[in-house]
């Protein structure tokens, strides 16, 4: 019943958890969903009225079934591993730990209001628990869309400054500019573009 | 001779794996890299061809992994279908290996070795006798795709590649889950021993049902399905080509087994199958025909087709697994051609938008061609190896008086066309586009040129580079001449095209091994006295 009960709880904050945009929350479901489902596999065992599965109780009826528990061994190692390469993905690459691709995503909006009112980039760690997110609770979707873009023409606007910033053209010979502007506006307009048109916006890629 | 290719089987998973972690050792040895891949691949469909001739006439040859007792050993066990599986899982990857040696996306470090493990998996997928090393071997198997999605991603934004992880692994936790409840209800998870099991005991099958509807969002049958579409567009051709012929296949084969052994085809719940695979393939075909890039109308399409591999297990006769095998197998092949093809463009001419390609046929006439040879075959035309496949599968349908199904799969064949079509005009017909040859020049350049581009949200990360330009895209990048697709890009596409042909013309041959494998899956005594005696 105990167990039953755990699973039950595990898994609806995971979900919770999972229904979140943000890549760290997302660890943290898995995190959790994990361990429900190890409990799930723990218990198939019929673990309550039994001992070490290898004992020198001869009686195989008072031994624990040894089976689940070398499946909740490998799903604990795959399980880990996975975690780890999350938690790598979530702040790798972009300044943000979004699942959205979409300009109008709020931790892109957080990292565009960040850069306006900075003149930098935001670190990556900022960016993952975002503004106005303090550390004793999360703030609810609104919260963040409020401290985070304000009205619908800030947001253009917050847009439109990163687009501006990507081009600098003092600093590039004059045929860049061409080339530059055509990928800014790429990726501002084409959020879901190809990957080619994205793989321009972006950089040349990382070496591994 | 079968005794000892038996005690063989484990080298088809270890070895991949071995030479896979081997070639990520190895740092700057290219070359070495690229011979050892191309080698273990060709060696794995050697194996493949030797296993799907031994298994021709029904044998069915198993093995217990550490020569531990029946029931408590690891059991690989291959019949035809899964000798078939290895076969054209081989062939895609060998297509989709060139293909991206010739984008140089295979001079990354850990392309091969990705590659090789992701067929370690594919081959332990394809080959377990149990559903616990059935979850174990997509572990193996999403691992190094995550690494493939995710170097991708450092271009494209990880987004992508974080949605595909966290789909796969909410999937992975479902069914290992089910996988718990399996082992709680029926005691075992070994497939032989489970024969039947769900037929008999609600119970089971309710532990079953969680089981496929976990392999179902790897599958991406409607609607579960959303992830597909987000993801795979978003990688390079050459991973999306792999990627479709392997994940969301094994998905599928895991169904057919998982479904004949555990259910034994339990003609209670088949019409859950048949309302699946015609609202899969619907859909899909809707989708693809509402969208506006060559990729993305694939991938769309892709899910349509999902559906109509998923009418054989739906039907559950012996003509229709038998079609549907075949479907299957057919697809996996057509599928990477098209994104091979199309993939070459887009690694040409730097886009795969609709509207900014055109006057391809013009242009790249082989291409052309190449496309509209898989296109074709896709649609269903003879002499391609789809006319056979989509033949037999709507007759396998009449024949079971499934006569909606039968409809529906031939109305999305003509929603099929259409998309088919869109793709054809506006890239292959149709005026060239302003700035194509800009865009392409950009392109190369972006991919081979020597220059660093700054983008705001990369400014702080250091770039590396693909490698240096080959001396055709040197000749564009100085202005020589025009953007071409390159020889060694279309090889891949066209290889794949031949093996559609081929399996057309000769179909009897792959429809003979078909039905062999079909009669594994609705008889499998065979299967299960090899594993358990």
């Amino acid at each position: 019943m105990s167990i039953a009960l755990m699973v039950g709880i595990l898994t609806a904050a995971s979900v919770y958890l999972f229904m979140q945009r943000g890549m760290v929350r997302i660890v943290l479901g898995f995190v959790l969903i994990s361990h429900a489902a190890n409990l799930l596999l723990f218990s198939a065992g019929n673990v309550a009225f039994r001992g070490a599965p290898f004992s020198h109780v001869d009686d195989p009826a008072q031994r624990a079934d040894p089976l689940p528990q070398a499946f909740v061994l490998t799903a604990i190692v795959i399980a880990f591993a996975i975690s780890m390469f999350m938690v790598t993905l979530a702040i790798t690459t972009t300044t943000d730990d979004d699942t959205e691709a979409a300009p109008t995503a709020p931790a892109k909006l957080a990292a565009a209001a960040h850069l306006k009112r900075t003149g930098h980039h935001p670190t990556v760690a900022t960016a993952a628990v975002g503004p106005g997110d303090e550390p004793d609770g999360p703030p609810s979707d609104a919260e963040l869309l409020g401290t985070q873009a304000g009205t619908e023409e800030d947001v253009d606007a917050d847009v439109a400054t990163t687009a501006e910033e990507g081009r600098r053209p003092e600093e590039t010979p004059q045929e860049d500019v061409q080339d530059e502007g055509v990928r800014a506006e790429d990726a501002a307009k084409d959020p879901d573009g190809t990957w080619a048109a994205r793989g321009r916006a972006a950089d040349e890629g990382e070496d591994r | 001779m079968n005794e000892m290719l038996s005690t063989l089987l484990p080298v088809l998973v270890v070895g991949p794996l071995f030479l896979g972690a081997f070639s990520a050792a190895l740092r700057r040895s290219q070359k070495i890299r690229h011979a050892i891949s191309l080698i273990t691949l060709l060696a794995m469909l050697a194996a493949a061809i030797l296993l799907v001739v031994t298994t021709a006439d029904g044998t069915v040859l198993a093995h217990q992994v550490g020569l531990w007792e029946a029931g408590v050993a690891i059991p690989l066990v291959v019949d035809t279908l899964s000798a078939l599986m290895l076969a054209f899982v081989a062939v895609l990857a060998l297509a989709s290996v060139l293909f991206a040696m010739a984008t140089h996306e295979a001079r990354a470090r850990f392309y091969h070795p990705f590659v090789l493990i992701l067929m370690a998996g594919v081959a332990g997928a394809a080959m377990t006798g149990d559903i616990f090393n059935l979850f174990v071997f997509i572990e193996v198997m999403l691992l190094p795709s995550y690494g493939l999605m995710a170097m991708m991603g450092a271009k494209l934004g990880a987004d992508s590649a974080r949605i595909f992880v966290t789909v796969n692994l909410m999937a992975s936790t479902l069914l290992l889950a089910g996988v718990g409840l399996v082992y709680a209800t029926a005691g075992t998870v070994n497939l032989a021993e489970l024969q039947g099991a769900a037929a008999e005991d609600p119970a089971i099958a309710i532990a079953g049902a969680v089981v496929l509807t976990a392999i179902s969002i790897k599958a991406a049958v409607v609607p579960v399905h959303g992830w597909l579409t987000r993801t795979y567009s978003m990688t390079s051709p050459a991973v999306t080509a792999l990627f479709s012929g392997i994940h969301t296949k094994i998905a599928v084969y895991a169904i057919y087994r998982i479904y004949a052994m555990l259910f034994d085809g339990d003609q209670r719940f088949l019409w859950v199958g048949l309302t699946i695979a015609a609202v899969t393939m619907v859909v899909g075909a809707l989708g693809a025909v509402g969208e506006n890039s060559t990729r993305s109308i694939l991938v769309f399409h892709m899910i349509s087709h999902i559906g109509y591999i998923m009418i054989g297990v739906g039907l559950f006769t012996t003509l229709g697994l038998t079609a549907a095998i075949f479907y299957l197998l057919h697809h996996m092949i057509v599928k990477a051609s098209l994104f091979l093809s199309t993939g070459a463009l887009e690694e040409t001419y730097g886009t795969a938008r609709l509207d900014r390609l055109g006057g391809m046929l013009r242009r790249e006439p082989l291409v052309a061609v190449i496309f509209m040879v898989a296109a074709l075959s896709l649609v269903g035309m003879p002499p391609f190896s789809g006319f056979v496949a989509k033949f037999s599968l709507i007759g396998a349908t009449f024949e079971a008086e499934q006569w909606i199904i039968g409809g529906v799969a031939v109305l999305v064949s003509l929603i099929s066309m259409v998309a088919m079509l869109k793709i054809w005009t506006s890239v292959f017909m149709g005026p060239e586009p302003e700035g194509l040859e800009r865009r392409a020049l950009t392109y190369q350049q972006a991919i081979h040129g020597k220059r660093y581009l700054r983008v705001e949200a990369q400014a702080e990360q250091p770039t590396l580079q693909i490698g240096p330009p080959t001396t055709g895209t040197a000749a564009v990048l100085s202005g020589e001449r025009h953007a071409r697709v390159t020889p060694k890009l279309i090889v891949p596409a066209a290889l794949l095209a031949v093996v559609t042909l081929g399996l057309g013309l000769g179909a009897e041959v792959l429809m003979q091994l078909a039905e062999q494998a079909a009669q594994g899956l609705m008889g499998p005594s065979d299967y299960v006295k090899a594993v358990i005696g």
